[in-house]
Parts: structure tokens; sequence; C-alpha cells
């Protein structure tokens, strides 16, 4: 059935139990990111040191899509560098905006290749993106609306 | 001349619903309703309040128009103009008759949100039109009040509308319930028009029209209506209602998309400036300046939409063939059916009356535990054709506290068979998430 081919028991998994959820301090960028075809949202902060991203916290409403790719992203995202975060971005956002016609990049994305059957969904794109768009502008506003001043911004390409 | 081929012919009752009304007969003119959707599921379309089907008889006579009558209507004189320009105002006529009002007060417009636009920017345009407008126009210290249940379309370009003009908008609450709030909110002599739905887009829940337009008259003010939702399903009366205004949509009523239609007491079309200008809408130009069409031709500048136009005349007689009572009793039968069905669904939550005591066939809930989308998603999966999300109620969403619903909405090409597949559709969704 196709429905469990778009929802793999790892995306369920990060649903019922998400990584690293809630909001926390230090951090150094926030986003708040709004999906106005539901209104589903998250408020996302990074927290950096040098270029390397140690931790990011979320507190978002959304589908179950929408809450897993947070959770994993996650997962991807923490202990490595922005430009390693950003380049898995960019393999997440080609898998997820291919219509299911994109081979994924297994080493890039891990457990996000799970997300390979949303990009048959063309409504449920933006759900999976979400967070990583929250991410992203959270990135871009390192220096500029964090908890902590110390952290200067960071060249995210 | 005919362009409307036997809408009227069908529907002899055999009584395939328990409501009386043939759905069976009726589905066969719409091809789309055959189609199977993901894995060879039958379609079960129930978000016809987003967009209807349109039965064979109305793409046909678009058909028919275009390959035997097109022209540009209201300009030139050869045969075709003519004809054109006969069925253009034909169904402007027979659209008008089911509303209750006469051509004249009936303006053709893209969809009832330009309908609304189209007010709202002849409001603005009154400050400069000069004075024989003033009656139309709004400034700081006046106010414009809508609703906490309105769709965007009823609420942003009032929200512009005062932006431009300085004016306050202020609006009515919603109770828990899911009804409006009269107790919410005071008139006064500063509230100079009041806009409000006629059915809840989401909620289906229906407004005391009557007590609103009284309210307004005693302050002075003018009233909209937004119709979009009740036109298609049960019998409308705008001048018995007593609305200054309404408009509503041809593509939600079997009709053909880039077509709304907006309705204006005569007295008040006559009185107010145009909105969009050029061709068309004028009496007569001089380089130093012009004066405009009596209504409703002030208000459609340019070549307007005519395949279209007589597209919704042939849905209107596709409606009254088979009659808006009827259509009426059957949505509210397959609305009683869905809620007591989904009430009986542990953790399922309707936003809106729970009864179908005013209020029509739109269902919107949520389920403990099972996001909208997700819930949207198993029901696609099984072949149901749901709207998932704030469905343009965004502020309303809000009010009670959530992101997003699934709504239901019905036609009357909806059968209880399918109300059932809804009910067994959202135990699904809650099996599949695990949700016991």
């Amino acid at each position: 059935m196709q429905l469990q081919q778009m929802y793999q028991e790892i995306i369920l998994d990060h649903y019922r139990n998400p990584h690293r959820q809630g909001l926390r301090e230090p951090f150094h960028g926030e986003s708040f990111q709004v999906n106005p075809t539901c209104g589903d949202e998250v408020t996302l902060r990074v927290a950096l040191d040098g270029d390397t991203v140690t931790d990011v916290s979320y507190d978002a409403m959304g589908c179950s899509i929408s809450q897993a790719a947070t959770s994993v992203l996650t997962d991807l995202v923490v202990g490595r560098t922005v430009g390693d975060s950003m380049s898995t971005m960019d393999s997440f956002v080609e898998m997820i905006q291919g219509r299911g016609q994109v081979e994924p990049d297994e080493d890039a994305l891990s457990d996000a290749v799970a997300f390979a059957g949303v990009a048959k969904y063309p409504a449920r794109v933006k759900c999976a993106l979400l967070g990583w768009m929250a991410f992203k502008d959270a990135v871009g506003r390192v220096g500029e609306n964090g908890s902590d001043a110390e952290q200067p911004p960071v060249e995210a390409r | 001349m005919t362009v409307a081929p036997e809408a009227g012919r069908m529907l002899a009752s055999t009584g395939a619903e328990p409501t009386g009304l043939d759905t069976e007969k009726i589905r066969a003119d719409f091809a789309i309703l055959s189609r199977t959707v993901r894995e060879q599921r039958p379609l079960v379309y129930l978000d016809s309040g987003a967009t209807s089907q349109r039965p064979r008889q109305v793409l046909d006579a678009e058909r028919a128009f275009l390959e035997h009558h097109n022209a540009a209507v209201h300009r030139g004189a050869h045969q075709l103009a003519e004809e054109a320009t006969d069925a253009y105002e034909a169904a402007r006529s027979r659209i008008a008759e089911l509303v209750g009002a006469t051509s004249d007060d009936l303006v053709f417009t893209k969809n009832a949100t330009e309908g609304i636009n189209l007010v709202t920017y002849a409001m603005s345009n009154s400050a400069t039109a000069g004075p024989e407008f003033a009656r139309f126009t709004l400034g700081p210290g006046d106010e414009v009040v809508v609703t906490e249940m309105e769709h965007h379309a009823n609420l942003v370009p009032w929200q512009e509308l005062c932006r431009r003009t300085g004016a306050t908008l202020r609006w009515y609450g919603v109770t828990d319930q899911g009804r409006l709030d009269l107790d919410s909110l005071r008139l006064s002599e500063a509230t100079k028009l009041v806009a409000f739905t006629h059915q809840s887009n989401v909620m289906g829940t229906v407004p005391p029209v009557d007590e609103l337009v009284r309210r307004a008259r005693e302050v002075g003010a003018l009233t909209l209506l937004d119709a979009c939702q009740s036109v298609p399903h049960g019998p409308v009366n705008l001048p018995d209602l007593g609305v200054d205004f309404a408009v509503f949509s041809g593509h939600k009523m079997l009709g053909p998309s880039g077509i709304g239609v907006l309705y204006g007491r005569r007295e008040l079309l006559e009185a107010m400036p145009p909105f969009l200008t050029g061709g068309s809408m004028i009496e007569m130009v001089r380089m130093e300046g012009s004066s405009y069409a009596p209504p409703p031709q002030r208000f459609e500048a340019g070549v307007p939409m005519t395949s279209q136009a007589v597209g919704l005349g042939v849905a209107v007689d596709y409606l009254n063939a088979v009659g808006m009572d009827r259509i009426a009793a059957h949505e509210r039968s397959l609305t009683e059916r869905a809620l007591a069905g989904l009430a009986e669904v542990g953790g399922v939550h309707i936003i809106g009356p729970t009864d179908t005591e005013h209020r029509g066939g739109a269902v919107s809930f949520v389920v403990d535990g099972v996001h909208a989308h997700d819930a949207g998603q198993v029901l696609d999966s099984l072949g149901l054709a749901v709207r998932v999300g704030h469905h343009c109620a965004w502020p309303l969403h809000r009010r009670f506290g959530i992101a997003a619903t699934v709504r239901a909405s019905f036609a009357l090409y909806n059968t209880e068979s399918e109300v059932d597949a809804l009910v067994a559709g959202v135990h699904e969704s809650k099996r599949f998430f695990g949700v016991s």
C-alpha cells in the first residue's frame, strides 16, 4: 500500500518520540516558520561553537511529516559544521522535490532517506521542508537574534 | 437561441437515496465521479466546499456556445455578436432569478473574491470620484465590521480597505459551539458596513442574517453577504434577506471557474463609483474625461468572460431542475449522518455546531493524536478527497486553538455510502497511526 511507503516506520518513530524537542538556551540564531497552506508552525533555534552546530532546539506544531523531518534534521546536523549541514540540506531538498525521480544520497541523508516516499506527494513537500527552512533561516540570523551575542555570524554560503 | 441542452430532462426520481434524490442519475452526469484515484480506489469527492464538479450539461453548453455563437459581447452588430450578447444576458437573468434578483442587480466578476474587492475598491475610489459618491467614503473614525468566522476573501479586502482609508476593522466573535456571538460587539453610528458569511465554509454555521441586517440598518450601515457556501446548497432569496450586497462563485455551484457574481441593490450600484475602468463600462469618453454606463455594465470593464457565464446559466438550470429545496434536504440528511457517524468515533471533535439547525454541509473536525494532514493522507489513500488545513479561515482556527482541521463538504451528488466511507476512513486513520 502506498501509504506505508510514505509513512515509513522511521518517520512514525520520530513523530512519536521526537529528538531534541523543546526550546533551549543558549542559542545563536532563531527562526519562526509557518506553512501558509496549513498553518503549521515551527520555532527553531541553533547553537554554534565556531562553525560547529552544537544544538538545535525547536517547538513545532504540525503533522507527522513536518515533526519527524525536524527531528531527523537535528540528528543530521548536530555535531557537524554549518557547511556540511547545508550540503545535507541540499541533498534533502533535491530528493524531496524530485517527485520520486531522484535517487537519494544515502550516505548524506541517513535516516532522512525515509522521506523519499513523501516526494511523490507534492502537497506534503512543504511539510517535510518546514524545519529545514527554519534551520537555514536561523543559521542566517546567527549574531542577530540569539540569546548569546558572543557568537559571530557564520558563512552559511 | 438555445445553448442549454436538456438540463431539465433528467431526474424522474427513482429514489436511489433515502432523501429522495436520484443520486445515481445525477452522478451519471458527472464523469469525474466515476474515476478512480490512487490505487484504483473509486473517487469519493467530499471537497465541494472548495470547488464543485461540473455536469456534462455545463461542459456541453460551454462548448456549444464556443462552437456556434462566440463573439465579444456588448460590442459589434454582426449576428454572432448579437447571439453571444443574448446568451450572456440570458445567463445573467437566469442566475439572477435563482437568487430572487433581476438582471440589473447582478454584476459578473472573475470570482466572489473579486466581487468583494470590487466593493472595497469602489468605496476607496469614492473618496476621489466626486462629492456625489460621498456616502461610500470611509475615513478615520469609521468602522467596518466582519466576523471571526469569515473566509479570508471576506476579511483581507476589508483589512486593506481600512488600512487605505484609516477606518477601523472590528469583528463579531464566535462561541465555543461555533455560533456567531452577537453579544461580542455593538454596532454604532460609526459602523459603515457589516460583512458576513451566509454559511461558514469551515463549520457550516448559518448566522442569523435577519438580526445582523436589522442591527446594521439600525445604525445606517451597509451589509455585504458572502453567499458562496449557501447559494449552491439551498434556496436563497437575496432581496428577501435584505442585504445590500452579496457575492457567490460559479465554480462552487456546478459552474465554470473564472466567473463569480456580485449582487447589489440597484439603488446602490447606481450610486457607486466603478472599480476597474476601461472599455464597455463607459457612457461617454472624451480626452478630458469620461462618464460611466449604468450598472451592471459600469462594473464590467473589458470583454467579459462569456462561455463561463453561459455555463453558469446552465448550472443554474441544472440546480433548478433538481430543485433547491430537495438539494437542501438531501445535504442536510448527509450532514446529519456525518455528524452522527463521526460522533461515534472516539477522539473526534467537530469544530462547529453538532446539530443541523441553522447549519449547512461543511463538517470540519480534528482527531486526537492524528494531525489533519495525516488523517487527510489516509483518507486520500482510500479514495476520499477532503480538504485539510485552515480552509482559508485561519483566524477561526486560531480562535479554536488549532492549526488545521479535516473538512468534508457535501453537494447534491454525494451519497450516504460516501458519508459512511468517510467515517470508516477516520477509523482507519486512527488505526494507522496507532491511536486507540
